[in-house]
């Protein structure tokens, strides 16, 4: 017998997930995952999921307690120092973290932005044999007998032969009868992805926008991952040059200079020639900027994307981030060059708010 | 599951026995003790479902053992022991304790035994009750089968919602007078008492009789109310007049038995941890304890004992409260006191146990304080020092062991099938306003007519009113004055 708790264990996560989905626009506005990851799973805090009964009023609540002190001193904080109105009536008294893996977490904002599964590109790269035990054999070990297809076998070979006697149905298999389950294998086909990050660090971004980058990278990191087999990110940082970092110096490096988006792409290039083969890889770009770029430039860009990245991506987005300074030109050099090429998603961050809208538009195509 | 390798390992059977003969000399009375060894897993499974293994099913035991088992992996708690109220008494021991944990823990457990074989509050509850709650399990999971899943669990969740509106001392109560004999009395030429014919006029003044008939004719009169008195059982109300589907009806009466098992638990909880700890120390000090366990005894021991400012531990104060019953009565006769305890482990609840034996003296050595909130500072206060006002305060958490008593004025309000509740407010203190709401929400499953409460929201009276879709306050009774003088009156 299972053991009961796993059936209200069960009962009580679905729940759990409920509440999760119901917060979901929240968590993803606000950035609350982030810093919470460890390995497979979020650690979420939730409102406390309680039963509802008639119970007293907190605040006017007496009691007796045991110590030191005089009349009129201080023991406790009151239930909800800030608020105004019956204290104890604001919901959330009591705070419970609940874990939920990353795939469900995926599968919970894909149900909610209602994104398109994406659909992995060069099925029958990387192979897998996968034993499927989904066939019958006339031979095979006693343990996978088939029991009911071994005994209907040795009836019609009874009754086609006339050895049946409906007064004493007795049925003895021989040899030939005997059917046994069998596996035959079936390629599976192993998908993996790789996320290059690109972000301009000349110096306009500030720390508030890199928030919203990271919090949008999150959740496109955590969507992808749960598309694929297996995924790499690579982050690469630009002013006029181009380097490769790790992820916190991805958020953290900041420095002065100009703007050479060509060489960003150039460094992505390599990258990808050099450890990502198209026929094997699904390779996603996720470019974050601010839109400025040096104008002799530019011509350098749209000949390396047209050329180089666009032809082996399976996606290629152009984020701008919403400065203080206005946004630069650099989307509307893309839009007017590329218009409506599928293999390039166009998006923009204005405030936390806008990030929704920018994940759909980034994953919305299920490319 | 199999229980097999749950067994006591020989060391523990050992100890188990010799800790059973310390207890019987000293004259606990018990039922027959089972000790389980689990891991903590199993033993976090166990405590969700309240010490028993088998349960209906309910997605809030997976929730408990969620915390539980949480608590435990980051070392934040650590369940000590479990004991169930059932005949033979089943407890559990955790797999990984030392074995001085392992004999507090079983001298704790016969003190617990033996308070529920003995404790008059615990009188009328089912000993079978590990069998009870596995047939509640296959009861509600062959209702799952045919109703389906979401229809019973949302039901559950509204029983569970109202599960504490039950009458603590039902059981006690022999059942009302039937209605005939109350038509039998209303019949009777009322007041007449009998005397001597010279005494007549004395004894049955004329105008006292005419006053008497009048006022049994106006009782003749008055518009019966359903139910006829107010009734305290809003369980019982509910099984016997809501139109509830058999299923249903198989469900709610189900869980008001478990809350009715549960709650002297709830009633003696101060005494019963009191009593066990007694037993405990008793035991561990005069007889088991090894030299080389003491620290770790004393130390595990006064964890259990510990309080914070801002809550009393039941254990100490009731520990405490044994000792010194024991002491008192030993001074006015030496060898009296042992005796006294026992008694009072036999008649008394937690209320009657603080009524009679809580002293001015006792409170000063504990240093006692009754805390009220302060609306100025958003903080809680030492209120007073005062031995009255501490023991007003106790007894007020302790009424209904701390829920609201509520009753059923109406189950015909309006005369349009509507139920009127009312929550006793003599203590002053009215019921969290969002909590009620949703219980009046699962108050209309239940009843499926518009259910009302009527309670104080601040210093004035207010009526709650749910009608399936809307939820309405209505103030009561005249505008508080401005500053009203506070009132506590002590509920029993």
């Amino acid at each position: 017998m299972a053991r009961q708790i796993e059936r209200d264990l069960h009962r009580f996560r679905n729940i759990v997930h409920g509440r999760v989905k119901h917060d979901l626009r929240k968590y993803i506005t606000e950035g609350e995952m982030i810093g919470r990851t460890g390995g497979e799973y979020v650690s979420i805090p939730i409102p406390r999921i309680e039963i509802p009964e008639f119970r007293f009023g907190s605040r006017n609540s007496r009691g007796v307690g045991a110590g030191t002190g005089n009349e009129g001193q201080e023991i406790a904080q009151g239930p909800n120092p800030n608020g105004v109105g019956q204290a104890g009536d604001a919901p959330g008294d009591h705070i419970m973290e609940v874990e939920v893996s990353l795939t469900e977490l995926a599968e919970l904002m894909g149900e909610e932005l209602q994104l398109p599964r994406i659909k992995p590109k060069g099925e029958s790269t990387v192979e897998d044999l996968k034993d499927k035990y989904n066939s019958i054999r006339q031979t095979g070990p006693e343990s996978l007998r088939h029991f009911k297809r071994t005994y209907k076998h040795a009836l019609k070979r009874q009754i086609s032969s006339g050895v049946y006697d409906s007064e004493n149905p007795l049925i003895v298999p021989i040899r030939e009868d005997r059917q046994y389950r069998s596996w035959t294998s079936v390629p599976k086909p192993r998908s993996a992805a790789v996320v290059i990050y690109l972000m301009d660090v000349s110096g306009s971004m500030t720390d508030d926008q890199k928030t919203l980058v990271r919090n949008q990278a999150f959740w496109i990191d955590t969507w992808i991952k749960s598309q694929f087999d297996g995924m790499q990110r690579r982050y690469l940082i630009h002013d006029t040059l181009a380097s490769e970092v790790d992820e916190e110096a991805f958020y953290r490096t900041r420095e002065s200079g100009g703007t050479h988006i060509s060489s960003a792409y150039q460094l992505a290039t390599d990258l990808i020639e050099s450890h990502y083969p198209v026929s094997e890889w699904n390779i996603y770009i996720m470019q974050f900027s601010d839109g400025d770029n040096w104008g002799d430039d530019n011509q350098k860009c749209v000949d390396l994307l047209k050329k180089s990245l666009l032809p082996v991506v399976n996606q290629f987005a152009y984020v701008q981030v919403h400065s203080s300074y206005g946004a630069g030109e650099y989307m509307k050099l893309l839009k007017s060059e590329f218009g409506e090429d599928e293999r390039l998603v166009l998006s923009e961050i204005r405030d936390r708010d806008s990030i929704m809208k920018s994940i759909r538009d980034v994953l919305g195509k299920g490319r | 599951m199999s229980w097999n390798n749950h067994r006591l390992t020989p060391e523990l059977q050992h100890l188990q026995r010799e800790i059973e003969v310390y207890a019987k000399s000293y004259g606990l009375d018990f039922y027959p003790t089972i000790f389980e060894v689990l891991n903590y897993d199993e033993l976090s499974e166990i405590a969700a479902l309240g010490g028993f293994p088998i349960r209906y099913p309910h997605w809030r035991f997976g929730m408990e053992y969620d915390q539980l088992s949480k608590g435990y992996r980051y070392g934040l708690q650590k369940i000590y022991e479990m004991v169930i109220n059932n005949d033979p008494c089943y407890a559990y021991l955790l797999r990984c304790n030392a074995i001085v944990d392992q004999k507090l823990v079983m001298a704790h457990v016969y003190g617990h035994n033996d308070f529920f074989k003995n404790n008059q509050y615990f009188a009328h509850t089912n000993r079978k009750m590990m069998d009870e709650m596995a047939n509640h399990g296959s009861r509600v999971r062959a209702i799952v089968d045919r109703e389906g899943e979401n229809a019973v669990e949302s039901f559950l969740d509204c029983c569970l919602s109202v599960e504490n509106l039950i009458d603590i001392h039902s059981p006690y109560m022999k059942s009302h007078k039937s209605a005939e004999v109350r038509y039998e009395e209303l019949e009777t030429v009322p007041g007449r008492l009998r005397s001597k014919s010279y005494m007549e006029s004395f004894i049955n003044p004329k105008d006292v009789l005419e006053a008497e008939a009048q006022r049994a004719q106006a009782e003749r009169d008055r518009p019966r109310q359903f139910p006829e008195n107010s009734q305290r059982d809003v369980l019982l109300f509910l099984l016997e007049n809501a139109p509830l589907k058999p299923w249903q009806h198989t469900i709610l009466s189900m869980i008001r038995d478990e809350a009715y098992y549960f709650a002297p638990q709830g009633q003696t909880k101060i005494m019963n941890e009191g009593w066990a700890s007694y037993w405990h120390s008793t035991i561990m000090t005069r007889h088991c304890l090894d030299a080389s366990e003491l620290i770790d005894y004393a130390e595990h021991h006064a964890g259990t004992m510990a309080m914070t400012e801002d809550r009393l531990n039941p254990y100490k104060i009731g520990i405490e409260l044994f000792r010194d019953i024991e002491y008192r009565w030993d001074q006015r006769e030496p060898g009296q006191g042992m005796k006294k305890i026992f008694e009072v482990r036999r008649i008394h609840n937690d209320i009657t146990f603080i009524d009679e034996f809580l002293t001015p003296e006792f409170c000063r050595e504990h240093r006692l304080f009754s805390f009220g909130f302060n609306s100025e500072s958003e903080t809680y206060e030492i209120e007073s020092r005062e031995f009255p006002k501490i023991k007003e305060g106790l007894l007020m958490s302790l009424t209904n062991f701390g829920q609201p008593i509520v009753r059923v004025l109406d189950g015909n309000y309006m005369n349009r099938g509507e139920l009127y509740l009312k929550h006793d407010t003599d203590c002053g203190i009215g019921l969290r306003l969002d909590f009620a709401r949703l219980t009046l929400e699962n108050l209309y499953r239940l009843w499926s007519r518009p259910v009302h409460i009527e309670t104080v929201d601040g210093e004035r009276s207010t009526l709650l009113s749910y009608d399936g879709q809307t939820h309405q306050e209505t103030p009561l009774g005249p505008e508080p004055p401005p500053k009203p003088a506070k009132l506590f009156r002590r509920g029993g």
